[in-house]
């Protein structure tokens, strides 16, 4: 019976993520354009956006090959996996034990080696800027998640995000400088994960700064709604690891019963929304910058989570 | 008895070495000596891989009366030895299998045939030796081998030169193995691996970890020691290539493992530390200057000085573990070393063989003159694709599984109770994972310049896909790149002995875990299942798929590329190799490599072209090697006097050299 509720939590929130992903995105659109005076698209506008994309033909260059048709559905296969294994409304999924935080980064690498190579494969010099600006962004926001994840598993003893949830709830903690160090630098990550502004412009089409869309440029139909249902739920799955790991009250835990469920559903959509708002306010405030100036940025985040791991290190009595 | 069938195998693999002089203008000497060395390689890998599940804690030993006369040559197969001749026979199987088909279109067969089953061959004893002699001279007969198979095409331009830097640095870390073994032999002169074990009387253990971590380090490409690497090992035959860099280096590592962990005794904490600072540097600088560069086989061959400084980060933090009694960590640290060192063979040759794929279809090593070649080669494209997001540590392929374990290694650090160590080890993480970053960076370069996008010359256009042979050995080594990711567990098992003997203790038990997850200490801790990350993506892949089949559009039109309403017409407006690396060359080579961007514009009017040149300096080579060689011409020129003196002078000089002597002796006793 329990292992029976376990995998219907899992299977719920595998459900329950790929269905919140557009609306979390369409939230933060309307939220953005508000802010601005403006009506904004309707909430379900993603939802329509992905609908309208897979009843269309596909429109295929004339030399792309198989990978280019083959790594949109890797790209949202790995994505979704990975989203489905970060807690959002209850923690101590039953396969929680297939990846930890770094395997979950990781996942997240494939999925943007493919698309990097996707960006590539027509060979047009819109899709090689992309790619080659993808990877240098990631290859500083990665080894700055990683040093945030070491951050948190020196804290919990662990790197399986139930067990770091587990114990940020647990009274062992306390504030921490190193906390708010890793806090600072997983927003920064996930800021330039997710193509946001300062960093990349999800609004922006035809420009020269364009980082995720140039190399997306190629793509329409079914396999650009799987890509675009990827990057939502990336954003999506960056909220939930943050909310999870440091807003992780009201979570429900394995074993409470129906009611915990409904309850840390109702209160993970509470975080959602709150997240959004902050992003939406965030974006709204803040003027894009040169891409060159993104090493700064993530550079930055990089020293952030290095410090706050370096302080743990220091700090800890053993 | 595994090890006289090992050795029986050796010898056939030397006969052929001998015979193959003898025949190698004959027509079907090619298929005979690849043939025989399979056989001899497979046969060998059977022996290896079933006495690493056998063999009890002492291994078996033989004498031959071969050698030195008072010593003779001593062999010893142990779980170590055992574990790494399973390495060497998987990659000469399969560099084997490939030559079948690749060897054909060699142009100079005699420079070859004979050196190849000699090169392995001389592996196989050096994993086997165990005395100090047998060990010097096996790895010598190896290096001497490898050399003359880099000199094979001795007419290119640069292989000269790369031949000559090879010999010095081989001729030098092995004289800094021979004063290792010096040290550890100490005054009574035991040169038995057996005598050197139980005489524990190195006095100056530190130095011979310096010693072993030069002469093993500079064979395996540790940085600043890399320098011959990345021009040696492109300039042979593509599959020795793979046998050098996936191979030859482990034998390096063999080296080190076996002098620091087995012959030296219980280590000092600084060692770890020093050991995985140099892996940590190794691993970041390696995979910078893989991204500078844009020759396919140089760039892996840098690639291969990445993954070296991998595996040296767990060696070092093995050592920095069993310094401070904690034997469950160095075995942590030891089995995520050696995981990729199994891994590292795997998936370098097999890039090596698709790089000697495309040189074959080609003739081109340069990037910037591949493109599209993944629909001229389909195959060779899957399988350099799998072996670029295995290099990449992409799950869920193999190259993560090892890299994940190092990071759990590292995370155990904090426990340690010297202050520098806890300085040094997060920063050795953060240098792990940048490394791994840029390396998935250079990893979509390289594929992507190459085998993607629209081909930039004609030879590139015509390409066709490669021979049988030599797409069944690739094809062997994509599904262990797979099999190794997904079913971790297995494979950490097997080296259970291994870490039992060297480091004292072995990591928990894995196949018994549902869904073959891997859980190095505990549960609540971490874990990893490549299985159940495998059957996700595979199941959600195939649900997206399936749903979108279903219920959507299925129409596809074909038509001229978007790209924004401006199509380019000419290949040469596509992304290259320069292009694509250029951001990452603005963030970090201005620092590492001093790089310097030289753009000239013509002025308004003038229609010529602009150009742009970029400036990179090697820094450990301007700042260590130009000034050593100035110095040694210096007194070459100054000692060149010597040379024309009297007999007189000579004999004062023998005289003089005699009562120094004498005079060091009197002060010595």
């Amino acid at each position: 019976m329990a292992v029976a509720l376990d995998l219907t939590v899992q299977l719920g929130q595998m459900l329950i993520v790929l269905a919140l992903a557009p609306l979390l995105t369409g939230y933060v659109r309307k939220v953005k354009a508000r802010l601005l005076r403006r009506q904004g698209p309707p909430l379900l506008q993603p939802y329509r956006d992905l609908l309208r994309l897979v009843r269309k033909e596909v429109v295929l260059a004339q030399n792309a090959s198989w990978l280019f048709r083959v790594a949109p559905y890797l790209i949202f296969a790995t994505t979704w996996v990975a989203a489905a294994l970060v807690p959002t409304f209850a923690t101590g999924l039953i396969f929680s034990q297939a990846a930890d935080m770094i395997a979950i980064v990781a996942l997240l690498g494939s999925a943007r080696f493919m698309l990097a190579l996707a960006g590539l494969d027509v060979g047009t010099s819109f899709g090689g800027i992309g790619s080659s600006r993808e990877m240098m962004i990631a290859s500083l926001a990665e080894p700055a998640m990683l040093m945030v994840v070491f951050t948190l598993s020196l804290l919990a003893g662990s790197t399986q995000l139930s067990s770091i949830a587990a114990s940020m709830q647990g009274p062992g903690i306390g504030l921490r400088v190193s906390l708010a160090l890793a806090l600072v630098g997983l927003i920064m990550v996930a800021i330039a994960e997710n193509a946001r502004i300062p960093v990349d412009n999800p609004a922006t089409h035809l420009e020269l700064t364009m980082v995720h869309e140039a190399m997306i440029l190629e793509y329409s139909g079914r396999h650009l709604a799987l890509i675009e249902a990827a990057s939502f739920l990336k954003l999506l799955l960056y909220v939930s690891v943050i909310a999870c790991v440091f807003v992780p009250w009201g979570t429900a835990v394995s074993g409470q019963g129906l009611d915990a469920y409904v309850a840390g559903l109702g209160i993970y959509a509470a975080k959602l929304a709150a997240a959004g708002c902050m992003l939406a306010v965030f974006e709204t405030v803040i003027a894009k910058m040169r891409v060159f100036r993104v090493s700064d940025f993530l550079g930055a985040a990089l020293m952030l989570g290095f410090l706050a791991t370096l302080l743990l290190f220091v700090s800890r009595v053993t | 008895m595994a090890l006289a069938g090992l050795l029986w195998c050796i010898a056939t693999l030397l006969g052929t070495a001998v015979a193959a002089i003898a025949m190698a203008r004959h027509r079907s000497a090619t298929t005979l000596v690849y043939g025989v060395a399979l056989c001899a390689c497979v046969i060998a890998l059977a022996m290896a891989g079933w006495s690493l599940l056998t063999l009890n804690s002492l291994g078996q030993a033989l004498t031959l009366p071969v050698g030195l006369p008072w010593l003779g040559a001593h062999f010893r197969i142990d779980a170590l030895a055992a574990f790494f001749l399973l390495v060497v026979n998987l990659g000469g199987a399969t560099a084997s299998l490939y030559g079948l088909g690749y060897g054909r279109h060699e142009e100079t067969p005699g420079r070859v045939l004979p050196f190849y089953p000699a090169f392995l061959a001389g592996m196989n004893l050096v994993v086997l030796a165990d005395d100090a002699f047998t060990f010097l001279f096996t790895w010598e007969f190896m290096s001497l081998a490898s050399w003359a198979l880099v000199m094979a095409h001795h007419r290119r331009p640069g292989n000269a030169t790369a031949g000559y830097i090879y010999l010095l640095m081989a001729g030098f870390g092995t004289l800094a193995l021979l004063l290792a073994f010096g040290l550890l032999a100490g005054p009574a002169g035991g040169y038995a691996f057996d005598a050197i074990r139980s005489a524990q009387t190195a006095s100056l253990a530190g130095a011979v970890l310096v010693l072993a971590l030069v002469g093993a380090g500079s064979k395996a490409g540790l940085v600043p020691l890399h320098v011959w690497l990345p021009l040696a090992h492109p300039a042979a035959p593509s599959h020795v290539s793979a046998l050098m860099s996936g191979v030859m280096t482990k034998v390096a590592v063999y080296g080190f493992v076996r002098i620091v962990f087995d012959l030296l005794g219980s280590p000092v904490w600084w060692w770890g530390g020093l050991v995985a600072l140099l892996g940590g540097v190794t691993a970041v600088m390696g995979v910078l200057y893989a991204l500078m560069e844009h020759d396919l086989k140089r760039l892996l061959a840098y690639h291969t000085v990445e993954n070296i400084g991998i595996i040296f980060i767990g060696l070092g933090l093995a050592l920095a573990f069993e310094a401070n009694e904690m034997p469950g960590a160095a075995a942590l640290g030891l089995t995520a070393a050696l995981f990729h060192v199994f891994n590292h063979s795997v998936f370098k040759s097999l890039l090596f063989f698709g790089a000697g794929a495309v040189l074959t279809a080609t003739g081109e090593r340069d990037m910037e003159r591949l493109g599209g070649l993944i629909h001229r080669m389909p195959f060779t494209a899957f399988a350099f694709l799998i072996g670029s997001a295995a290099i990449s540590a992409l799950p869920p392929f193999n190259g993560f599984v090892s890299e994940w374990l190092t990071f759990q290694a590292i995370l155990l650090s904090p426990a340690l109770p010297q202050w520098l160590l806890k300085f040094l080890i997060p920063a050795i993480g953060a240098l792990l994972a940048l490394s791994a970053a840029l390396a998935a960076a250079c990893f979509v370069k390289a594929f992507g310049v190459s085998f993607l996008g629209r081909p930039r010359t004609e030879v590139a256009r015509d390409a066709a896909e490669t021979d049988r042979w030599s797409l069944a050995s690739m094809f062997v080594l994509v599904t262990l790149c797979l099999l190794a990711g997904i079913l971790p567990g297995y494979f950490i098992d097997a080296l259970a002995p291994v870490s039992q003997a060297l480091a004292g203790a072995q990591l928990p038990r894995q196949e018994q875990l549902d869904w073959l997850t891997i859980v190095p200490i505990a549960q609540s801790r971490s874990s990893y299942s490549g299985l159940l990350l495998f059957l996700f993506i595979a199941m959600a892949a195939g649900v997206g798929a399936e749903v979108i089949h279903r219920w959507a559009s299925a129409a596809t039109r074909r038509s001229a590329p978007w790209d924004c309403g401006f199509p380019d017409a000419s290949p040469v407006t596509q992304y290259t190799a320069g292009s694509f690396s250029q951001p990452i060359r603005r963030v970090f080579g201005s620092v590492v490599f001093r790089a310097r961007e030289e753009v000239h514009i013509p002025p308004p009017g003038d229609a010529s072209a602009a150009r742009m040149h970029v400036r990179l300096h090697d820094v450990p080579w301007d700042v260590l090697y130009v000034p050593t060689a100035k110095l040694v011409n210096l007194a070459a020129d100054r000692l060149n006097k010597v040379q024309f003196m009297t007999i007189r002078a000579y004999l004062t000089l023998v005289f003089g050299a005699l009562v120094v002597l004498l005079a060091v002796l009197a002060v010595w006793q």
